[in-house]
């Protein structure tokens, strides 16, 4: 399997990373060569095989529904790049 | 002092010998002194460093016989820049968390700090999100290892394993995704140790691969890392993979005689791919363990040639979803220009991320996007289960597995960098127990070439406390993890 350009600028575009064409070329070759080694787990006849999501087989714990944590808006929107009157502000996305 | 054990250090703290504020300042100074070469720490902030180390001195003087401090009160410690910890700077290696100042701790944190008493002397560098096995991919330069200054300390924990080994930190805390506390373990001359998946909790502790990431403790020995461990592990309602069991003293069999110990040797991990002197150091290790009353018995993992290639979808797939919370709008870094709301995320990210972060997010978005799934992620998947049965299998016939913990020793800075696939194929030997969930060991074993090795000891589920025990007994027959790189005094 080889990727093309246009499929590396398809999956940048997916992933919403800004990537040149220059950029992109250079990414299609080293994507190839990773690619080139996943592509040994094709050789492997996995049929009827469950596939292992985790580690532990453990189900998901539940709690209460109910209020466990404090009130900690302020500092935690502290962190933002922008804010105002508790909002996060981001370029307009309705006219 | 920087020789000593923890249990030393703690002896001395408790008999007021030395007070924590001036084992803190005595480490604050070797960081000032010597940090600017290896850039080891990416963050130190002594006032708070001393503030904790003040805090932990009145702790021990208001300990009583009915009452006493815990073991590890006023001991300085390096913490990985992944956990974040209230009001420190927490950068996770990358320009997208350059000037984050957590607003809470990590669990691990909470527990060592407000628990245990440690005392934080700052934060390690490491690889960009824990991606990579050299240091390299830093946003904030490469890490140079003590023992060859031209020489990589391993990844991703690689600023807290070259802190340990050049004596600017008694010991340090580390995160395993693929191996990143036991390669830079084996290639800094440290005892690491990754527990079972689910002992550590996780919360706080920046997500690379969920069903993969492990914190655990890098020290200069077993004893050490034991009572780290003990500080580091336990339930938590927080992390929702976090295992409720009991809590564990992972001390408590140091001593034991490793008469009658059965230990399995993977061929897969003795044939081609090992440098010839990383090979002679691991054998001349397992002729000791049989000198202290271990048997060997060959087993065989025949799946894990695939390791390599089934993590390298899995870990990036679990990232690429994990790494979509960095769009510039709640916190990280943000664009200084951008068009629209895609443009804002598009440039964010771009600039944000580097190199290999980015090729990963790549691969994850790929075998993740529609047509493409069974193919390579569910495949992944499978293989993943055959992986995790395969040492279900060994364990039937041997209590512990040992072998290389990577083909080489420590790999000069560049050597590597331009060619991600053989980067990867430094954690051949590491990045299956990650897969399966085991705890895995790395201990100094020797050197080739003036460089340490690593013996890697992966236990069945939660055998921490068996590995430790034969990490100690061996450590009380050798002498390597007491070797120190030169010109470190």
């Amino acid at each position: 399997m080889s990727l093309t350009l246009e499929q590396v600028q398809r999956i940048a575009h997916l992933a919403r990373i800004e990537t040149s064409e220059s950029e992109a070329i250079t990414t299609q070759g080293h994507l190839n060569g990773i690619f080139q080694l996943i592509e040994q787990m094709q050789a492997v006849d996995t049929l009827g095989v469950e596939p292992m999501a985790h580690a532990q087989e453990v189900s998901q714990r539940l709690r209460e529904d109910i209020v466990s944590e404090g009130d900690r808006r302020a500092a935690y929107q502290a962190v933002a790049p922008e804010i105002e009157a508790g909002l996060y502000l981001v370029p307009k996305v309705i006219e | 002092m920087i020789n000593a054990s923890l249990k030393q250090l703690s002896q001395a703290l408790a008999a007021k010998r030395i007070s924590s504020i001036e084992l803190t300042q005595l480490y604050l100074d070797r960081i000032a002194r010597l940090n600017p070469a290896l850039n080891a720490f990416v963050t130190v902030d002594p006032e708070k460093s001393l503030k904790m180390a003040r805090a932990a001195d009145a702790r021990i003087a208001a300990a009583s016989g009915a009452k006493p401090a815990g073991p590890l009160t006023g001991i300085p410690i390096a913490q990985k820049d992944i956990f974040c910890a209230e009001g420190w700077r927490t950068t996770c290696g990358s320009r997208m968390l350059a000037n984050f100042i957590s607003p809470y701790d990590a669990t691990v944190i909470q527990k060592m700090h407000a628990e245990a008493g440690l005392v934080s002397l700052g934060k390690t560098n490491m690889d960009e999100f824990a991606m990579g096995s050299s240091n390299e991919t830093s946003f904030f330069g490469p890490v140079r290892n003590p023992w060859d200054q031209q020489r990589v300390p391993g990844g991703s924990s690689g600023g807290s394993a070259a802190a340990v080994a050049a004596r600017l930190a008694p010991a340090a805390t580390g995160t395993d995704t693929g191996g990143s506390i036991r390669q830079p373990a084996a290639l800094c001359n440290l005892t690491g140790l990754k527990p079972t998946y689910g002992v550590v909790s996780r919360y706080g502790m920046i997500a690379f691969a969920s069903s993969l990431d492990q914190g655990g403790p890098m020290a200069r020995s077993a004893e050490d890392c034991a009572l780290l461990l003990n500080s580091m592990a336990g339930f938590d309602e927080r992390d929702s993979t976090s295992l409720d069991r009991p809590l564990e003293d992972y001390a408590r069999e140091l001593e034991k005689p490793l008469t009658g110990l059965r230990i399995g040797l993977p061929k897969e991990f003795f044939g081609a791919g090992c440098d010839a002197g990383v090979m002679a150091a691991v054998q001349a290790a397992i002729d000791e363990y049989r000198k202290l009353g271990a048997t060997t018995v060959e087993v065989s993992l025949p799946n894990s040639h695939l390791s390599v290639p089934a993590y390298y979808v899995i870990a990036p797939a679990e990232a690429s979803s994990n790494l979509s919370r960095f769009d510039g709008v709640r916190y990280g870094y943000r664009a200084p220009e951008y068009g629209n709301l895609d443009d804002m995320y598009m440039k964010s990210r771009a600039q944000g991320f580097g190199a290999e972060v980015k090729r990963r997010i790549l691969i994850g978005t790929y075998v993740l996007s529609h047509g493409y799934y069974d193919a390579y992620y569910l495949q992944a998947q499978r293989i993943r289960r055959l992986i995790a049965n395969d040492f279900v299998e060994a364990f039937k016939s041997c209590d512990v597995i040992m072998g290389p913990t990577s083909p080489t020793t420590a790999f000069k800075l560049g050597e590597k960098a331009a060619d991600p696939v053989q980067m990867y194929l430094s954690d051949i030997y590491t990045i299956a127990v990650n897969l399966a969930g085991l705890p895995g060991m790395s201990i100094p074993c020797g050197f080739a070439g003036g460089l340490p090795v690593g013996l890697q000891l992966i236990g069945n589920y939660f055998a921490e406390a068996q590995l430790l025990n034969m990490a100690h007994r061996y450590q009380q027959v050798s002498d390597w993890h007491q070797r120190s790189p030169a010109g470190i005094d």
